[in-house]
Formats: structure tokens, sequence, C-alpha cells
């Protein structure tokens, strides 16, 4: 993939990729027309790609499948990680084709229309997926226009003029609005999720939304636990009003210092009053940032579904579902929190525990959807440990 | 966890011969896990009767067995070794049945010997079929509803609970030999029956048939911290009901959706944990019900397998290097990913290609047989393809496969069919179903019709569909004209000879408008994680990776190296396995000592050749013209390629040797022109006259009637051949005009340009193969075999010694005289197999390949000179002055070849040798005399000698004054002899005691009955013409299914007699192959 200069528009080119560095990377438009500018990342799952589009994580992102055959399954109500997709778009290898599942219930393409998502087809995504690998996940502005009627430079300078995720709260903009309760658990091929499953005598979790996977609510409720979630700018009175037996910091997008400067002075709150609290990936970062370490961005990231993370209590290797720009740098940790979990990868710290406060956190995604299971144990692990608030 | 210390030295157990269901790839897992080992310090011991494969290599263990792998003659090798641990889960169902029976009878425990990898109760649990099921039901997995049965009443009984169809699987069997599938009573009856015998617990499973279902597998490798991972998922195209063996799959699944996939990756992890499989990797097989998704257990294999190397291959994931570091106690977090050389092995790959495994099948060398597949493996080896999308992947591996296509190319015998005969084709599996679903399509058929017949799942029947229409446009419209259109056909994975098919023009003129249009692959790197790490192993494919838009990325980079490419023997067939990858092994390991940069092309999944650290650079690719010549342009970007080597992986790269000079490319070794000098019956028989050596009578016909003639003039019974034949397909000795004309009209097809050899036939005359090596001016013969077999069985089906067991001194020293002429006239430069016949003292030239040949690893093996290696050295332009080549080590010891057969595996086909090869694999018996070395070759191959009971001897006019001694010794040895008329007289004639018996035409009882009761335990049975061959059918089969050996030429039935005496003498002894080679 070369940066050289835009070539001139070759006929048939539907959609494009243009990056702030100039480059533009023609191929076939997909799923909604339009334009949508945000951080190009890649992802090297082998299924699940409805989830990862849904996962309210990839808000402000254009995400680059490796794997070639994107769609092969179509797209169904279920295999969903929240109301609507968060990604911008994606960038895939091949054509999608048309579904081959039983639980399909359309096209993905037709999916991704519905949610005004767009997708470009016909990329030399391993190119592409190389370059972030060498040079960090780049701004770019995804556009598809059946017309084939794409104006590169006023493109280009959108893609210039993002200012790009660094710096970028976003969770506060995605987040749910309102408190709700939650009753839904786990997926079971033959029932489907299991729907007003939560129970009502359960220890109360008050999960903060900051771009929540729904799994992981599923996962609470199957846990055990009576869940209800509140808006990322809930204050530490609200929370508090609600009686918690512990609290959940979600998953989100963003850069996680940005969030942090409204997000992180609630949790010192609720660290200081000792209530449990577990948190993953952004919630990870903000438990992090809440007892002082610093959090940097990463080169290209951690996405994907196979990723191995060692648990330093035993040693056993866990195999993982990770979607992360940003990590909270190790050599920060305050003496007050160990590192419980790292990357086998690249050594980043990956999940941490207090030492004064019942508090842990993991980087990446026990509630999986998509990717392995292996790590589902830390819902059982966080329910577990609370008191159950009798009704009286 | 480090490793163990408290073991010290691992007994491996390799996979003995390959036979069906058992190839190379357990030479590929065992040598990936005894170099492994070996590297982290312990003593390898290894026993393997296979003499072609790597892993017995005498430079590789410590000590290496080559004896046969019973649990008798293992107990020995442990009794002698005392090794502290016995790994049996890297040679296939052999290496556990026989751990298995060395744990049950104690020997384990008597020499304290632990069993890792896989412990006896697992490898139990595992395989027997109704303790696997109670594990599955345990952890909540469903099975397919089954009974186990010991009986034909029992099975009957189980029958009632499952219905019919029922799926019939003997316990304890590989590759499902003596299962099947039953539509009906008598069918089942039949199959029940089979399958009890074939089980060697006596014990099947009747099961519920999920046939049509969707087929998955996942590759599962734990480690003893209990860290589990999946390698590979892997789906089957063909449905249930065809072996996965025999299926077309891929990697990774497509068809499932995340949560799905969950499912199957929570329970194959779930199987290992409850059937305790502690380290290493397993396989685990899935069938699902396409309409709601219901998941049945079908079975897990507690080893590595067919699948895991298929899934090493297909990901870059060492599994069995891995295992075996497993099973002595590194944890998967401990053992470093090879191909990123930055990240740990525990971890899932990922990949961002597709690969498609189509099985390869050889009914066309059995008469007789029907080519449906079902649940007994028949295929005898595979090709494996990679491509960015599914198209790319499949129609890569369909010209990989060699078998003459070059994509979906039209069904021959479905040319004009109609709707209704395509339809009735669909309803049958055969090899080619996936073809017939093409021509299903061309002919307009829905793919919801053809999923209703055949059950392969729409999405690949849509992506055929697109295929068939990309098709049809190049027919109506010629080649495209534009390079964005030109490359988006060949991304499509369309090879330039199927477009030049379907614009009707030729192969070069395609390639030529291509290259105009600069549509070149680029190379792909295969780095176990899609790209997000820096992939530090060049191993590669070609894609026409095609943007939309703009230039593709190329991975290749090659290297400023001197380079010499190796180019492999494709998918294993018969007549060409697992002995050419040997040498292409050797070439790679040879001329990387010589310090040049080797590079492998290959397409071989089960090989050693396609491990990533075998070659320096290793692209996975067809062996096509086109495809070779890519890699070869991309190659020759930078550096120097000092040339290709085509001898030693058969006749594959063979026969790319014209494409590759006419580009200018250069060729190591032997001329090509030397090549057709021998190969070509008329150039070669001027040759021979003007060397004053002697041929049999031999002429060549262009038409029936010249054949005719050609025979008369020189008499019957007369060898008949096409030219140009690897492995003697549609060989065949013929003795009337009758024959002849049926062998035309049926055999081969003969004109100008396909002609017809045929050589009178020696009866009677001695065999022997000679390997040499030259370097164009001197010569080096390695090797001396003499065969067992007279002439007119196949070289590769008979049985050899080494050194000759009868041949006088001067007969010997006249072969090596001619064949150090011959290596000078055809300026050999590399290897020479030459083929002689002596009779009444002449010495006659039957046939000479100068290249590598199927007994090079024997002959290497039995010697201890390595003369593959030093041939590749040769070719690269070394002389043999510079290699130690004397004295031989030949001398203190015989090594005997036998040929493996898999007629069990083909019902209704007579299983009688001849000139057109059918043997899968060989084994080797070494020992100091021939009689010992014959019964240990006997022995491997799993034919028990009996030591006491009643032979039946019949044998044909010719030889009948050659078996009255053996008869009077096996007499002397306690043998009861019954023979039919003819022979009945003879021997009483000679004084022997002999019973009559009657032959089959005579009246019952008469000597079927008799085998069939079980009161005959060993077989001599020699056949003259048509008449008595069909005869004598009876007998053959009968003593297959019964297991009782059967000698069916009169030198073999002396050999085995005096193998018998010599197992009366003394009990087999045991020796490393190292101790024979060792100088004196």
């Amino acid at each position: 993939m070369a940066a050289a200069p835009a070539p001139a528009q070759p006929k048939g080119a539907t959609g494009v990729l243009v990056l702030a560095d100039g480059s533009v990377i023609w191929g076939h438009g997909f799923g909604a027309e339009g334009v949508a500018v945000g951080e190009v990342c890649f992802n090297t799952a082998m299924t699940g790609y409805q989830e990862v589009m849904s996962d309210p994580s990839y808000a402000g992102q254009i995400i680059t499948f490796t794997f070639p055959h994107i769609g092969n399954v179509g797209a169904n109500n279920e295999d969903i990680e929240s109301a609507n997709p968060h990604a911008l778009g994606c960038v895939v290898r091949e054509p999608v084709t048309a579904a081959a599942n039983f639980r399909s219930q359309r096209r993905f393409d037709d999916w991704m229309k519905a949610w005004g998502r767009i997708g470009i087809s016909g990329v030399d995504t391993r190119a592409l997926t190389k370059r972030i690998r060498e040079g960090g996940a780049p701004n770019g502005v995804i556009a598809h226009n059946k017309a084939g009627q794409f104006d590169i430079k006023k493109l280009l300078s959108q893609a210039k003029a993002w200012p790009g995720l660094e710096g970028m709260d976003l969770a506060s903009v995605i987040s749910a609005t309102q408190n709700y309760s939650w009753d839904d658990g786990l997926w079971t091929l033959a029932g489907g999720y299991a729907s007003h499953s939560g129970n009502p005598n359960g220890p109360h979790v008050v999960a903060i939304d900051y771009g929540m996977k729904r799994n992981i609510l599923r996962n609470l409720v199957a846990a055990g636990a009576r869940v209800t979630v509140v808006p990322a700018t809930a204050t530490f009175d609200e929370i508090m009003s609600l009686k918690p037996a512990g609290i959940f910091l979600s998953n989100g997008p963003g850069d996680p210092a940005a969030t942090g400067v409204h997000a992180v002075p609630t949790i010192q709150k609720i660290l200081n009053v000792g209530l449990p609290l577990f948190g993953i990936c952004l919630g990870h970062q903000l438990l992090g940032l809440a007892v002082g370490a610093k959090t940097l961005k990463m080169t290209q990231g951690h996405r994907g579904a196979n990723h191995p993370v060692k648990r330093l209590s035993d040693g056993r290797v866990e195999i993982t579902s990770m979607n992360h720009g940003f990590a909270v740098d190790t050599e920060t940790l305050p003496a007050t929190a160990r590192p419980t979990h790292i990357s086998l990868f690249d050594g980043t710290l990956a999940g941490l525990e207090l030492t004064d406060r019942p508090a842990f956190s993991v980087q990446y995604h026990p509630e999986a959807s998509p990717g392995p299971q292996d790590s589902q144990y830390l819902f059982e692990k966080f329910v577990g440990s609370l008191a159950s608030t009798r009704s009286l | 966890m480090p490793k163990r210390t408290d073991i010290k030295s691992i007994l491996i157990i390799g996979a003995g011969p390959i036979i069906i269901g058992q190839a190379c790839e357990f030479d590929y897992s065992g040598t990936q896990a005894v170099k492994a080992l070996k590297a982290e310090g312990y003593r390898i011991i290894l026993v393997n009767s296979n003499p072609a494969t790597i892993m017995t290599d005498p430079d590789l263990a410590d000590a290496t067995y080559v004896e046969p792998i019973t649990p008798e003659i293992v107990a020995r090798i442990i009794e002698k070794e005392r090794p502290d641990a016995v790994l049996p889960t890297m040679g296939g169902q052999t290496a556990l049945n026989t751990a298995l029976a060395l744990a049950k009878d104690g020997t384990l425990e008597k020499y304290n010997v632990q069993l890792i990898g896989a412990d006896a109760e697992a490898i139990d649990k595992a395989e027997d079929r109704l303790k696997f099921r109670d594990a599955m039901d345990k952890i909540g997995l469903e099975s397919p509803k089954s009974r186990i049965a010991h009986t034909v009443e029992e099975a009957l009984a189980a029958l009632e609970f499952v219905g019919l169809p029922s799926i019939i699987r003997p316990s304890f069997t590989m590759g499902g030999t003596g299962g099947g599938i039953a539509y009906n009573r008598e069918e089942f009856i039949h199959i029940v029956t089979g399958g009890l015998d074939a089980s060697p617990t006596t014990e099947v499973l009747v099961e519920e048939s999920v046939l049509g279902w969707k087929e998955y597998e996942m590759e599962v490798v734990r480690d003893k911290a209990d860290n589990a991972i999946i390698v590979c998922s892997i789906e089957n195209i063909d449905p249930m009901g065809v072996h996965t063996g025999d299926s077309i799959t891929i990697a990774p699944a497509l068809t499932l959706t995340d949560k799905e996939y969950q499912i199957m990756r929570n329970a194959s992890i779930a199987v290992l944990r409850e059937i305790g499989v502690e380290t290493g990797g397993s396989n685990v097989q899935y069938a699902v019900n396409p309409k709601d998704g219901r998941l049945v257990v079908i079975e897990m294999n507690p080893r590595v397998s067919r699948s895991s190397a298929l899934a090493s291959k297909a990901t870059g994931f060492p599994i069995a290097k891995v295992a075996a570091l497993l099973a002595v106690g590194y944890t998967l977090d401990e053992v470093m990913n090879d191909i990123t050389g930055a990240t740990p092995a525990s971890f899932e790959p990922t990949i961002d290609y597709i690969v498609t495994k189509i099985p390869r099948f050889a009914f066309e060398k059995f008469k007789g047989a029907q080519n449906l597949l079902g649940t007994a493996m028949k295929s005898v080896g595979e090709v494996m393809a990679i491509g960015r999308n599914w198209q790319e992947s499949v129609q890569k591996a369909l010209r990989g496969l060699e078998t003459g296509l070059t994509g979906f190319d039209e069904v021959e015998h479905l040319a004009g069919a109609t709707i209704e005969e395509i339809e009735a084709a669909l309803s049958r599996p055969t090899p080619d179903r996936l073809l017939v679903a093409a021509d299903a399509l061309r002919a307009g058929m829905s793919v919801d019709r053809i999923h209703q017949i055949a059950k392969f799942d729409p999405w690949f029947l849509r992506q055929m569909q697109e295929l068939v229409q990309e098709e049809a446009k190049v027919k109506a419209n010629g080649l495209p004209t534009s390079a964005a259109d030109f490359r988006h056909l060949k991304s499509l994975g369309f090879s330039d000879a199927r477009l030049a098919k379907l614009a009707g023009t030729s192969e070069a003129e395609v390639s030529r408008a291509r290259r105009a249009l600069n549509v070149r692959p680029v190379f792909k790197r295969i780095d176990t994680c899609a790209g997000e790490f820096a992939a530090k192993t060049p191993y590669m494919y070609s894609s026409y990776e095609a943007p939309s838009f703009g230039e593709p990325d190329c991975e290749s980079q090659p290297t400023a190296a001197r380079k010499i490419v190796i180019l492999g023997g494709g998918p294993n067939r018969i007549g060409q396995g697992i002995e050419f990858d040997y040498c292409c092994c050797h070439a790679c390991f040879a001329l990387d000592d010589a310090g040049y940069e080797t590079i492998m092309v290959n397409c071989n999944p089960e090989t050693v050749s396609t491990d990533y650290d075998t070659s320096d650079r290793l692209y996975f690719e067809p062996l096509t013209a086109e495809d070779v010549l890519e890699i070869l342009h991309t190659e020759m970007q930078n550096g120097e390629l000092v040339g290709v080597i085509v001898q030693l992986g058969g006749q594959t790269p063979l026969k790319l040797a014209q494409a590759l000079q006419d580009a200018g490319i250069p060729i190591l070794g032997t001329s090509p022109d030397s090549i057709d000098l021998a190969e070509d019956r008329e150039r070669f028989a001027a040759l021979i006259t003007e060397l004053g050596l002697k041929q049999p009578d031999n002429g060549i016909a262009r038409s029936a009637e010249e054949a005719v003639r050609v025979a008369e003039t020189i008499g019957y019974p007369v060898l008949m051949r096409p030219s140009y034949v690897l492995g003697g397909r549609a060989m065949e000795i013929v003795d009337t005009l009758a024959q002849l004309e049926t062998y035309i009209r049926e055999a081969v097809v003969v004109s100008g340009s396909s002609p017809v050899l045929i050589d009178r036939y020696l009866r009677d005359a001695i065999e022997v193969d000679v390997d040499a090596v030259a370097d164009g001016e001197t010569v080096f013969v390695a090797g001396v075999l003499q065969h067992i077999e007279e002439a007119g069985v196949h070289s590769g089906d008979s049985a050899c010694s080494l050194p000759p067991y009868s041949l006088p001194a001067e007969i010997i020293a006249e072969i090596e005289r001619q064949t150090d002429v011959l290596a000078r006239a055809l300026k050999v430069k590399g290897l020479m197999n030459v083929q002689f016949a002596v009779k009444d003292g002449d010495v006659y030239l039957i046939e000479v390949n100068p290249r590598a040949s199927r007994t090079v690893p024997f002959t290497a093996k039995a010697t201890g000179i390595p003369v593959a290696k030093i041939a590749a050295r040769v070719m690269a332009g070394e002389k043999l002055a510079s290699f130690d080549l004397s004295p031989r080590n030949v001398g203190n010891h015989i090594a005997v070849k036998e040929a493996v057969f898999p007629f069990a595996r083909f019902p209704g086909v007579d299983p009688v040798l001849g000139p057109e090869m059918k043997s899968t694999g060989e084994v080797m018996g070494i020992d100091a005399d021939f009689a010992t070395a014959f019964a240990k070759s006997q022995l491997a191959a799993s034919t028990v000698l009996p030591q006491t009971g009643r032979v039946f001897i019949s044998v044909k006019d010719s030889d009948k004054p050659q078996i009255i001694d053996a008869a009077r010794d096996l007499v002397s040895l306690g043998f009861e002899l019954v023979a039919t008329s003819g022979t009945e007289l003879v021997l009483k004639a000679a004084g022997i005691p002999v019973t009559a018996v009657n032959k089959v035409a005579e009246g019952r009882p008469h000597i079927v009955d008799r085998i069939k009761d079980g009161e005959i335990a060993l077989i001599f049975n020699t056949t003259e013409g048509l008449q008595s061959l069909k005869d004598s059918q009876s007998i053959r089969a009968s003593a297959l299914y019964g297991r009782v050996p059967y000698y069916t030429t009169a030198p073999a039935s002396r050999a085995a007699v005096a193998a018998i005496a010599a197992l009366r003498r003394h009990r087999l002894e045991v020796r490393p192959l190292q101790s024979y080679l060792q100088q004196p």
C-alpha cells in the first residue's frame, strides 16, 4: 500500500478510505452511503463481526477486519452488544455474501445499511493491517457513494482535521442517559437469552455505563446479581442512593484520561467508602487513574479474540477477547495496586487489584462476545464477594 | 513449569508403514517430537519400522530401532533401553494401541516406564466407544444415540434403539476400518460382522445416523497446568457420512456465528479435561444439525492426527512440536511461537486466509472397487491450498491434486447429462461430487436443490455459482483485456490453464496476456496472527490479492543469497509418496549444509518437507508450471538462483522440467534431455544397443493393430504399458491375444501421441533394483536390491533384500558394471535407479530412471550412506570424490523391505500382485541373516507367521518343483499340509505327507470353507493364467478378511518358510540402526 499522492479515481470505485497522511485506498462500498471520520484500527477475530460492530468501545473507530470473509453468517437480532452499532464502519477484503447460518435474519450489509454504518470491500486488508502494525492506528475517513462521487481533497482535510482519540471523551457521549435495570442472562442455543432471569434478591450491582457491552450485564445477572445501570455522569450521591452492594465500571471508547476527568473523582469516592468494585477495559483504566496510575496510548492496540493473558496468582493462561488502544502503565501503579494479569503478547498490564480496597479490574473482556469465555469466572468472583441485599 | 528432570530418556513410538488412514503426517509429527525433545537434552529412543521416514534417519534419535511395532518387540526395546518414559501420541493409532497393550500387560510397570502425553486411562476412555459416550454424558455433551454390541445379536437389538440408517463404528481401529453405514437390515448384518472382526476387542458401536449434518473439527492443545487453546477449527464441506479423511475440508470454519463457535470451543476443552488428556494435542469432531445448530460429539483422538498436521500447516502452529514439549512438563506460555519469535505458544492462532484440503484417491488402481465414500477412509493422500478467499483456495487445491484438473473442470462422464442424471450423480458420495455440483450449477440447477441432495452448505455452492458465472463470461467474451478485470478473475483462483480451456486458447497464450497486463500474484506470509506481529519465518503462499484498486502488497522479500529451489512431490498417491518427500528433505538439509539458501515448493500438508523449518523458505503452492514459474520469477528478483531440483519429488516436478527449461530456468543435475532419453523407449533402445547391453525383446505400438503385431513378433507373455508412467499405472502382463485386446480396449488409449510399450515378459526371472549416484564422471553404486517376488510384480510392491540374498557375486558385479556404463552414457548427475532382470545367468536391463527412486531411503537406511544428501550436493556441482563412500557398511547384516497393501479397504478387489503398483507403504526388517530380517519385515507389515497349524499349498505347475523343499521344511517344523489335487500329487510323489482339499469349483467343503472355519494358518497360492487367477480370488479374499497370512509367489513362500524356521530357532532380537552402521 503505497502512501503515494492520491492517484486518479479508478473506474467503478464506490468506496474509499482516506488516511490523514494522504493515502487513498479505493474499494467497493457497502452498507450505508455517506462519510465517517475516525481512527482506523484492526481486529483479528475470525468470528463475531456483528458483536464487534455493536461494541460501544469501537465508537469513533473504523475497523479493518483481518479475516477476509466477513458477513458469511449474516446478521441477527441476538448477536449485538448494544442497541445499535457503534463502530463507524468497517474495511474488509471480500465482498459481503449472502448468509449461511440458521440464525441469520438478514444480510450483514443490509444490517450495516439499516444502522447507517459504512463498509468498503476489496481492500488488501493485510497490507492495511501491516501499516497499522508498523505506524500505529491512523486517523481516516471512510466514504461510500454508489455513484462513485468523492471529493478526495475534502475527505483528506476531514481526516486531517479530526483530532484523534487521544483526549477524546466518547464515553459520556454514548452512555445511557438515565438509570435502568437489567435482568437478561446468558445466551444458550436452545433458549436464546435467559430473559428476566435476574435474581431480585441478589446483591445489587450498580454498573456505570461508559459504553457498556450487554454481555457484561448478562454475565453479572448470570452470576446472581441484581443489576442497575447508571449513566457515566451519575454522581457519587446518585449512585449511593441506589444502595449498591458493589460497583461495576464498564468498558467504553475513547481516551481514559479524558473520560477520567469527570469519572475519576466519583470512582475515588466509591473506593473511599470501601464498596467492592470491578472494572473492565475502560473501567480498568479508570480504576488505574483513580489510584494515581497513568494511561498511555498503544501503537497498534490489542483487538482480537486470541490474546493470551497470564494470571499471576497461579501462572494460568487465559485466552481472552481484547479491544483496547490505551493501557495502564504498570510503572506508574501505586504501592496499593498490584498487577494480577499481564499480556503474554507484549507484557502490558492486563489486570490489577488494590491491596487496601476490595477492587479489581481487567483490561480484557471476560464477558467475551465475541471470543473465548475462559475468564467468565471473574463475574462470579465479583458477585460472589458481595453481600446479598435481602428484601424486607 | 520447567521441563521434567526426573526423566532422562524417552521412547517415541512411530506409526509404522504408510497405510490408508495413517500416512506421512506421523513422520512429520514424530520428526518434530524427536528434534524438539532431543534439543531439550533427553536421550531419545525411537521405534519405527518405516525406513522411508525422516524420523528414522540415524542421526536424529539417539537409538533408532527400525523394528516391527508390536507390543512384544517394543517390550524388548524397553527391556534393553530402559527408557524413563514412553511418548505414545506421535505415532497415530499404532503407537496408541501399542502403548495401551504395554500398559495392560504390565510391561510399563515392570520396567517402571511412564506414559507421557496421554496415559492408559485417557487412551482407553477416548478409544473405547462406551466409555467415551459415558464421559460425554457426564459433561453434558450430546452424542448420537448409540449402543455397544459385541455380537451380531446385540447389534440387532441396538438397531431397534437407533433405527436405520445406522452407522457402525468398530472400536480401536484406525481410519474407520471395518465400519460403514447401513440402510437396510441385510447391509447392517454384513457391516456389523465385518466390523466385529476388524475390532481388536470385537466391539462395534451402533449409532444413530446424523448423515447430512454438518461436520466440524477442533484442534485442541492442553498443558499440565490445564491451559488449553484451540489451534484451529476445521469445517468439512462434505457432510456427515463421509469420513473426515476423505472429506474436502476448510480452515477455519466459515459458517458458525461466534456464539456457536464458543459452544464448540468450550465443549472441546471440556472433552480434553474429561478424557484426561493431560498434555498435548487432540482432535474433537462434531456433527451439527444445520437446521437448528444442535451439536453432537462424534469422537476425539487423544493424540496428534492427520487433522492436527493439517492444522499445523494451515496456521503455522507446530502442534506436534509443542505437544512434545508439553509432554515433558513445559506449559504453553513457556514455549515460544517460532513463527513470530516474539510471542508465546499460549495463544490461539488467527489467520487471514482460507485453507482448503482435498483428498486424493486411488480407486483406479483397484479394479472392482466402488468409488463411493463412507465412514471408512479410502483416500491415499491429500493436497492443501491457501488463498485469500475460499474460491482462490479451492481452485488452487483442485489443480494441486494433479489429477488433470485445472479448476472446476467439467466432469467427463456427465457431458450432455440430463438433470435427472446429474441429480443421481449428486446423490452419490463420490470423490468428484463437488465437481458434479459445479456441473449442476452449469446446468442451471439451483443452489437450494443441490444443497437438498448433496448437503453441501449453500454458502460454498453460491461461491461456486459465482465461479461458474465468471467461467461463462470468459467462454462468451474471451479473456479480459484490462488488468483490473484480469486480476479479479485470477483472484477467484482461476488457473491460466483453466482460462485457456474456457477461452479456447493455449495456456501459454493466457500466461502471455496476463503478464503483458502485469497481473502477477503476490506472496503473503503464514504468520499465526493475521499480521498482528511481524513474521520472521518465510512461510508463504501466493494470492492474486485483489484490492479492487491499487497495487497489492507482496511479502516475499527474496534474499540476496545463492539459492536452490527444490520442487516437492505434491499429494501422496500410490507410487509417489513419502520416499520422495524424504529425498526432497534430504536435499534441503544437504544444500543448507553446503551453504545454499534452500527454497521448498510443495502442497502436501502431511509431509516433513512442508514443515517451516525444513527449508530456509517455504512456498505452500500447487506444483503446476504456472505456480512454480511465478515463484521463480519472484525469487529471481534478488540473489542468484543457482537452479531448480526436479529429480527428487517423483514424477510431479519432472513433468515441469520442460516448462522450466523453456522459461530459461537452470535445472540442476541430470539434464531433462537425459531423463527423456531414458523414458523414451525408442531413443533408449538405440542407446542400449550402442552400449551392448541386453533388454527383453520389446516394441512400441501406436495402434491396436500394431500392438497385436508387435506382441506376436515378441511372443506371449508380454508386458504392456503406456509410456511415461509412475507406479505402474495400467501395466499388465498379457498371455493371450484375447487378453491383449481387452487391455487395449479398457486400460489405455493407444494413439500416435500416446503409444503403448510392449516387452517380452521374463517369467520367473529375478528382479534387481539398483540405486546409484553419479557426478557425470564417476558412478557410485549405493545399493543392489534383490527382489523376492519374481519379475512381473511391480518393483514397488515387491519385497527386496539388500544385499542380495541369493545372487552370485559375478552377477552382482555385472549389474554394477552395467549400472556404471549406463550412468556415464546418460551423463547422470545425481541419483539413478536401474531395474534389471536376471534369468538363466543373463542380466537384462528393464528400465532406467535417472532420478530419485522409491528405494532411496531404504538403501540409505540399510547402508548408512546418505544417498539423497550426496546426490543433492552432486547436483549442485560437487564431485563424488569429495564424499566418504567406502568402505560400504554392508556385510554383517541384511535388510529386507516389504510392501504394505490397502486391500482390506477395498472389498471386492482381488488382493493379488501384478505389474500395477498397489502398495501404500513399506517396512524394513533388519538382522544378521536373511530369514530373520524377512521374518521381521513380515511382522512389521502385520503378517504374523504361524508357528503351528495347517498350511494350504496350491501352486502353478512351474512353481511345483520350487515348493517341494519348502513343504518338506514345513512338515519337519510340525505343520500339517493340505493341497489341491495337482500340488498334492507332486508333494506326495516327493514323499511329503499331505491331505487333499477341494478347489472351490470341486464342491464343498472346499478350501474357502476351511479358511473361513479358521482351519488354515498359512496359504501359499500361486497362479498361472487368467482362469486360475479368477478361480483363486475367493481364497485370497477369505484369507485377507480372515487375516490368514498368504503368499502369492513361490519365492516369497520359500522366504516365509525360512522365516518361520528362523523364528523357531531364536526369538527376535532388537538392535538400534546405529549399531549396524558403525564402522567395523
